[in-house]
């Protein structure tokens, strides 16, 4: 068990996200749905972190994520971490890899595609040039880099 | 759902492609059939287009369908503010298949998605517009008797034409080596060269058309738009560097066919239409015949 004293109060059961840049941690609320959730959430943020400057931390009791709901967060914040408690103990540690398909919580960068006109479902397919992740928007075709990523 | 759609030149397989310019040529061998009694086509322009849209009327009219449909979208229930969604659901209701020009990009796609018949993309924006690349490429098989290991020019506005991008596309499959002649502003860009390089596909890349085709088997050119240029001085200049005229034709090789997508502004000097190597016009034609092929696939009809 840790030591050192703990800035959020530790959990007993629920899925822990660790090592969010403070600056993406209100989007990973939002990629989870957790302004509607209606577990108990604690939420710190501007943390000291060595890794990342200043990092954000979500608790959410008694809740699992698929993997496919978490993998999303790989798109804003690749190392963020997810650990799973039960009774206090970190029962599994997942890490994060972008989904092959993404639905929903990306805005198309093209202000002509469909997506942006009309009441469309975004949907983008992740591809790998070279190394680079770049994002296919599914309907305009238009192709975006992972840095340039809009989220809705 | 119908899987029949046709949005995207990538949507066709070598094979698939390779029939339906098979299927053009029976069709221009006999263009007037009636395969199509009894069926309705829905042309739904939400854009106006003279060319596309009276082809693919007149291919449905020759094989005795009947047509409905609209040719711009103010006429049309989405000008009081109906979705996309809803005038597919409704006008898939009423015909056998749709084909559709919509200024919005992505459009087409979605259309197939919500769609109960098969969609047909006449134009999605600046994205897709598959019935043209299909004709261009039944108009260079026709021309030079074979698709495989030409050298094919592509002229004028490389940065926003769609038509250049498919055709690079559909053409990966026939070992093409491509020249690309633009000027600065409008330069192929890089993510199409990428592509040329991992499909092994030879470019090279110029800024000057004269003297720059000698060794090419199509000259492929495209509209030069004014409103693609920040400096309308730079547009004066590239308007007039890039004008085809009958003289630069001279030293070409006796095989070269010249086409043009059209409409051609300034881009071809007339003195080139009666030159035999002018080939725009039949390309046009050609369409009618590559519109009958697209249309009786995507209803599953034996041509």
């Amino acid at each position: 068990m840790p030591t050192k004293e703990l800035k959020v109060a530790a959990l007993r059961n629920g899925t822990v996200i660790d090592h969010i840049p403070a600056d993406k941690l209100y989007k990973v609320v939002s990629i989870l749905h957790l302004d509607t959730c209606e577990h108990q959430i604690t939420i710190g943020n501007n943390l000291d972190s060595s890794k990342v400057g200043k990092k954000g931390i979500i608790k959410i009791s008694d809740r699992a994520f698929a993997e496919d709901e978490t993998n999303k967060i790989a798109l804003i914040a690749p190392n963020a971490k997810i650990n799973i408690i039960r009774d206090f103990l970190v029962v599994e540690k997942r890490h994060l890899c972008l989904p092959a398909e993404i639905r929903e919580i990306i805005q198309c960068t093209n202000p002509v595609c469909i997506t942006n006109n009309q009441p469309v479902t975004t949907k983008f397919h992740v591809q790998d040039h070279d190394g680079h992740v770049v994002l296919k928007c599914h309907y305009c075709e238009r192709e975006v880099t992972q840095e340039n990523v809009k989220i809705k | 759902m119908s899987n029949n759609n046709l949005v995207s030149i990538s949507d066709y397989s070598k094979e698939e492609i390779l029939a339906i310019l098979d299927s053009a040529a029976e069709f221009e061998a006999c263009p007037n059939r009636k395969t199509l009694d009894g069926k309705v086509v829905a042309t739904l322009f939400f854009e106006p287009s003279t060319r596309t849209r009276l082809s693919f009327e007149t291919a449905v009219i020759r094989l005795g369908g009947s047509i409905i449909g609209f040719s711009d979208a103010a006429t049309s229930s989405s000008a009081k503010g109906e979705t996309l969604n809803d005038t597919i659901h409704m006008v898939g209701s009423y015909a056998d298949v749709i084909v559709m020009r919509h200024p919005l990009e992505g459009a087409a796609r979605y259309a197939s998605e919500v769609s109960p018949v098969p969609i047909i993309n006449a134009g999605d924006g600046a994205n897709q517009h598959p019935s043209q690349t299909l004709l261009d490429l039944y108009s260079i098989l026709k021309t030079q008797g074979t698709l495989e290991n030409l050298t094919i020019c592509l002229v004028g506005d490389l940065k926003y034409g769609r038509t250049v991008h498919s055709l690079i596309m559909a053409m990966s499959h026939f070992h093409p080596t491509f020249k690309f002649i633009a000027p600065d502003e409008l330069k192929m860009p890089d993510e199409y060269k990428v592509f040329c390089n991992k499909h092994n596909i030879p470019f090279s890349e110029v800024s000057e058309l004269t003297d720059n085709f000698n060794d090419a088997d199509i000259l492929y050119m495209t509209r030069v738009q004014k409103e693609r240029f920040q400096d309308l001085m730079e547009y004066e200049r590239v308007k007039n560097v890039y004008t085809l005229k009958n003289a630069m034709l001279e030293n070409t090789k006796p095989n070269l066919r010249i086409l043009h997508p059209l409409p051609r502004v300034t881009e071809i000097d007339s003195d080139v239409d009666s030159n035999e190597k002018a080939y725009y016009f039949q390309q046009a034609q050609n369409g009618l015949y590559v519109r009958q092929a697209i249309v009786s696939k995507v209803l599953n009809l034996n041509s």
